[in-house]
């Protein structure tokens, strides 16, 4: 079972999968870049994981991986500043209070 | 004494074990990260699945990535994600609704995206070896500071910029502008 691309695949699909729902589903601001953060790990487990099986893909994968970490915080770190933002004008974090531009 | 490749007696490698093992983890923490109410215990959940992400990747044999996870996503990305919780959390938040009302089609809908991902991973040939390849650091460190040199440098003035504006969207208004707080 470790030793088959097709399991890591399925795992990263089923994190994948539980990400979108959370993102879709919950009403507050930070659950929504946690499950956009399960997301992006989901993705990574999936490149690192043809990396571990795909000979030519070896190397590579690993610096991909490296590079979609680095973005990843970039992106966590300009998504927080922006809820914050948001926070202090409207006082709260969730997202369907955000209704400014509905009239 | 070393340890063997497989249990004793029952002939399941242990690899097979730690796999299940990290895989319910890190499956079970990111629905406790979707599901629970208390936002602060999501967040301490979502640490646990980083933890289990980063012991899958020491699995497929890639100790620099298992590194880098525990480093950027337990060391930063946690805490940074707790801070923002504890910034903008309020004392009776858990009591309140944490589902949309579109909870049940977002459920469908991710378990359409479930079994399909599923079903297309079992119907491909993925051209996959039969064991794990060892990725080797050194390796990726000569490739990464020749052949990968422009992103590399590209993602160091991404992090920069995006710093640079965190701090921008995320300061308090000069004073005088702002007299509600």
């Amino acid at each position: 079972m470790s030793n088959s691309l097709d399991s890591y695949l399925i795992l990263s699909g089923l994190l994948f999968a539980i990400g979108t729902f959370g993102f879709l589903a919950r009403r507050n601001a930070i659950s929504m870049l946690m499950s956009i953060e399960l997301m992006i790990n989901a993705v990574n487990l999936t490149i690192v994981a043809f990396g571990a099986f795909i000979p030519p893909l070896n190397k590579h994968a690993a610096i991909i991986a490296l590079i979609v970490i680095a973005v990843a915080a970039a992106e966590a770190t300009v998504g927080l500043a922006i809820v914050i933002a948001i926070f202090r004008n409207k006082k709260t974090p969730l997202v369907d209070e955000y209704d400014a531009m509905r009239d | 004494m070393p340890i063997g490749e497989t249990i004793p007696f029952s002939g399941i490698p242990w690899d097979d074990i730690l796999f299940i093992t990290l895989a319910a983890t890190l499956l079970g923490s990111a629905l406790l990260v979707v599901t629970m109410r208390d936002i602060i215990r999501c967040g301490l959940a979502l640490t646990v699945s980083f933890a289990s992400l980063a012991g899958i990747y020491a699995l497929l044999s890639n100790p620099l990535i298992a590194a880098t996870q525990v480093l950027v996503y337990i060391g930063a990305i946690s805490v940074l994600i707790l801070f923002a919780i504890m910034l903008t959390e309020k004392k009776n938040a858990p009591t309140r609704l944490v589902f949309q009302t579109q909870a049940a089609v977002a459920a469908v809908a991710a378990g359409f995206i479930a079994v399909g991902i599923t079903v297309v991973v079992l119907a491909t040939s993925w051209g996959a070896t039969a064991g794990r390849i060892a990725t080797h650091t050194a390796d990726v460190a000569r490739l990464l500071f020749q052949s990968y040199v422009l992103p590399f440098e590209v993602v160091s003035v991404l992090l920069t910029a995006a710093v640079i504006g965190a701090i921008y969207l995320a300061r308090r208004e000069p004073a005088g502008e702002e007299e509600d707080r």
